[in-house]
């Protein structure tokens, strides 16, 4: 018999979720089904029959009602979640803004799933990426640990009295979501410690000190509160980093708003999130063992977007592909190159961008395919007219 | 089930000396009945309450930021989701509660208009109800999107002119009945359900106390008189609410564990339709002689209606 004590156990990105969601032990949970979230609300609302946890469950009939009650909820005062998918994401899109406007703490896993039409079940990030001007925190990770460590710190996060925003931490649908790794849990007691405590500051339920939640706001103060809501998402490029620091003693980890992978002294990068930030860094072990200059970097906050570790990361870069797994119809490439591009803009020797968009609709981003990026670029770096071919398709059949 | 009649509540004089939950102030038009059953049904509870608005004339005329009407916690989320918002406040109490991190004993209301609960929101009511939460919603009725200009809604009656089904040359205003919200709210078994109208003050608030002691959902329709919507004078409302009870369009009821009681049946004294026709420019084209035959089929339907509820009523 093996003496080697394993401190990991066997979870799916779903199932890690859940089991962060144990830890927090929300208040109130709202479920709505959709595939591929299911497998968090199936693992966690076991916890809630078991006993495990004391969260009441409202079992909505849907992800616009998910949100509403979720809102409503942690208006009134106490932690809450819901989780979703793609679809209802979209259903929830007119709550999805009112939450982050109202400045309330919720928290919500979304494993990322193309949105229809037409339907499809696989990931890709259109769902959350429609999201990405609603005020909330977006967090994108990249494995079911980075899931289930993400969880905890956006709790933290969510409730800071600096930001009072809401918080989405995606995963990769199916990838992340239903494939089992590994995860280090840590114990119960140290992780509710770091949780500590949520005291609300005003709430709905204090009926000693009554407060109108979601008045009419018109033309002499919504662009006044729009404007505190802007800062507020701004603050977490402070406070996200001190939260790290804490949570770092229990995890030993020091996560940042990005993660470089080989970029000192690379001259070909790609940039990614998610799940194929794994995939891409097999193919930067590969390709530096043949003695190329390659590197990567994961986003791992795309809201607020880490404007100034983009322009210090790529700095010495001479070419970068930037992969988006999503379309933006009509525009000149993905969210996500253009975030990067136009951080680059005020460098005079800055590296050249290009765009690849990929995996739409669950198709898979593959070792073979990274590698065909760098080849790409590496062509593409001595080439003056690479900016005739920006957007490219990264397997596509015409 | 006690008789609501019975159901004892403060006289005018001691209610006059009850602390106002919606302060004076707010704008809300002159006359406007919701105003007026907003805070009826606020003052037939000495507990605490929490209230949630969905969207519409209620919410949008007494919350105008920097300013708030309510002296009670109050919630607007958005239009179809007053019932799913006040779900999760009403689970984080219980939650409370559970945990004994709270004594209190808060009921939880809900006001939506016809709008924001025959259509847009009837689908988060109805899953609020079938999952028992203990609140009461409370649809003040004007019969039509009043907030957004007098628009058709499935709770116009027929016959009605709205900005969306004028009054035309082809067709003469709404010709589809409205939706018997009370059967379907019903069909949820819920504990209590009652429809009610704001000129018989003393019958709405007993159901409104009637409903606020139900454990469990309990709902309440009544009748909100719209000054602009329905055109009509801006010191008739209580006058033209009577007027829909008197005429039978409206008839005052309840359904408690499933029993139907009618609170109020003026027999062989009921007034024909055509005074209630008569009383709203809505239903003016209605007069023009090429039109009669819809006032007859109005009559009709009200009729059909009535003599269901008796027959509902006496059911042992």
């Amino acid at each position: 018999m093996s003496k080697t004590k394993i401190d990991r156990t066997p979870l799916s990105g779903a199932e890690s979720v859940a089991q962060a969601m144990r830890q927090i032990n929300p208040e109130v949970v709202a479920a709505y089904p959709i595939t591929p979230q299911t497998g968090i609300m199936h693992a966690f609302t076991a916890f809630v029959n078991d006993g495990d946890v004391d969260t009441e469950m409202i079992r909505v009939e849907s992800e616009h009602s998910a949100m509403s009650a979720t809102l409503g909820a942690s208006a009134a005062g106490v932690r809450a979640i819901t989780a979703t998918s793609s679809n209802g994401l979209a259903l929830m899109h007119e709550i999805v803004y009112i939450a982050a406007s109202t400045r309330l703490p919720i928290v919500m896993p979304v494993v990322n799933r193309a949105l229809s039409g037409p339907i499809n079940i696989h990931c890709d990030h259109s769902d959350t990426m429609a999201e990405r001007d609603s005020g909330w925190v977006q967090i994108y990770c990249e494995n079911n640990q980075e899931a289930y460590e993400m969880t905890l710190l956006a709790i933290r996060l969510a409730e800071h009295k600096d930001i009072l925003l809401p918080v989405m931490v995606c995963q990769d649908g199916f990838i992340t979501s239903h494939g089992v790794e590994g995860v280090k849990l840590y114990k119960d007691s140290i992780v509710k410690k770091f949780l500590g405590k949520y005291k609300p500051k005003h709430p709905l339920l204090d009926t000693k000190n009554p407060i109108t939640i979601g008045p009419l706001d018109f033309y002499d103060y919504y662009f006044e509160h729009k404007r505190q809501q802007s800062e507020a998402i701004h603050n977490v490029r402070k406070v996200f980093p001190k939260l790290v620091k804490e949570f770092k003693k229990i995890s030993g980890k020091d996560y940042g708003f990005i993660e470089s992978y080989m970029m000192d002294d690379a001259k070909e990068a790609i940039v990614v999130m998610s799940s194929s930030a794994g995939t891409t860094k097999e193919v930067v072990d590969r390709l530096r063992k043949e003695g190329r200059k390659v590197g990567m970097v994961k986003i791992r906050m795309f809201r607020p977007f880490p404007i100034s570790e983009i322009k210090e990361v790529l700095k010495g870069v001479d070419i970068v592909a930037v992969l988006d797994r999503v379309e933006s119809f009509g525009a000149v490439g993905g969210p996500l190159f253009n975030e990067i591009r136009s951080s680059l803009y005020d460098y005079n020797n800055k590296p050249k961008i290009v765009n690849y968009v990929f995996g739409l609709g669950g198709r898979s981003y593959t070792p073979e395919l990274g590698r065909q990026v760098f080849d790409e670029i590496s062509k593409d770096k001595n080439s003056k007219d690479y900016e005739h071919n920006l957007v490219r398709y990264l397997v596509v059949r015409n | 089930m006690v008789d609501t009649k019975e159901i004892k509540i403060k006289n005018l004089k001691e209610l006059s000396k009850q602390k106002e939950r919606l302060a004076p102030g707010h704008r809300m038009c002159p006359g406007c009945g919701a105003a007026i059953i907003a805070r009826m049904i606020m003052h037939s509870t000495e507990n605490e309450i929490v209230v949630a608005n969905a969207t519409g004339c209620l919410e949008v005329s007494t919350t105008i930021y920097p300013y708030t009407s309510w002296r009670v916690p109050w919630i607007h989320n958005a239009f179809e989701n007053a019932a799913a918002t006040l779900s999760g406040v009403e689970t984080a109490f219980r939650s409370l509660k559970k945990k004994n991190k709270t004594k209190k004993d808060i009921k939880f209301l809900a006001f939506g208009g016809d709008g924001g609960t025959y259509d847009i929101g009837l689908q988060s009511l109805s899953a609020a109800l079938e999952r028992g939460h203990d609140f009461v919603y409370v649809c003040y009725d004007n019969e039509a999107y009043m907030n957004t200009g007098i628009q058709r809604s499935s709770a116009t009656p027929y016959g009605a002119s709205t900005k969306t089904d004028p009054a035309g040359k082809v067709r003469p205003g709404k010709l589809e009945f409205k939706k018997d919200l009370m059967e379907v709210v019903a069909g949820h078994g819920i504990p209590y359900l009652a429809q009610a109208s704001p000129h018989n003050w003393a019958d709405l608030m007993k159901k409104a106390k009637k409903a606020f002691e139900t454990p469990g959902p309990a709902f309440l329709l009544v009748l909100s008189p719209c000054i602009p919507g329905w055109g009509m004078p801006n010191n008739k409302t209580i006058e033209i609410a009577k007027l829909a009870v008197d005429t039978n369009f409206w008839p005052l009821y309840e359904i408690e564990k499933g029993k139907y009681t009618l609170n109020y049946d003026p027999k062989d004294k009921a007034k024909p339709i055509i005074e209630w026709l008569k009383s709203q420019n809505r239903f003016k084209h209605l007069l023009l002689p090429k039109n009669s035959s819809m006032i007859q089929t109005i009559q009709d339907h009200a009729d059909k209606k009535m003599n269901y509820l008796r027959m509902r009523a006496n059911e042992k």
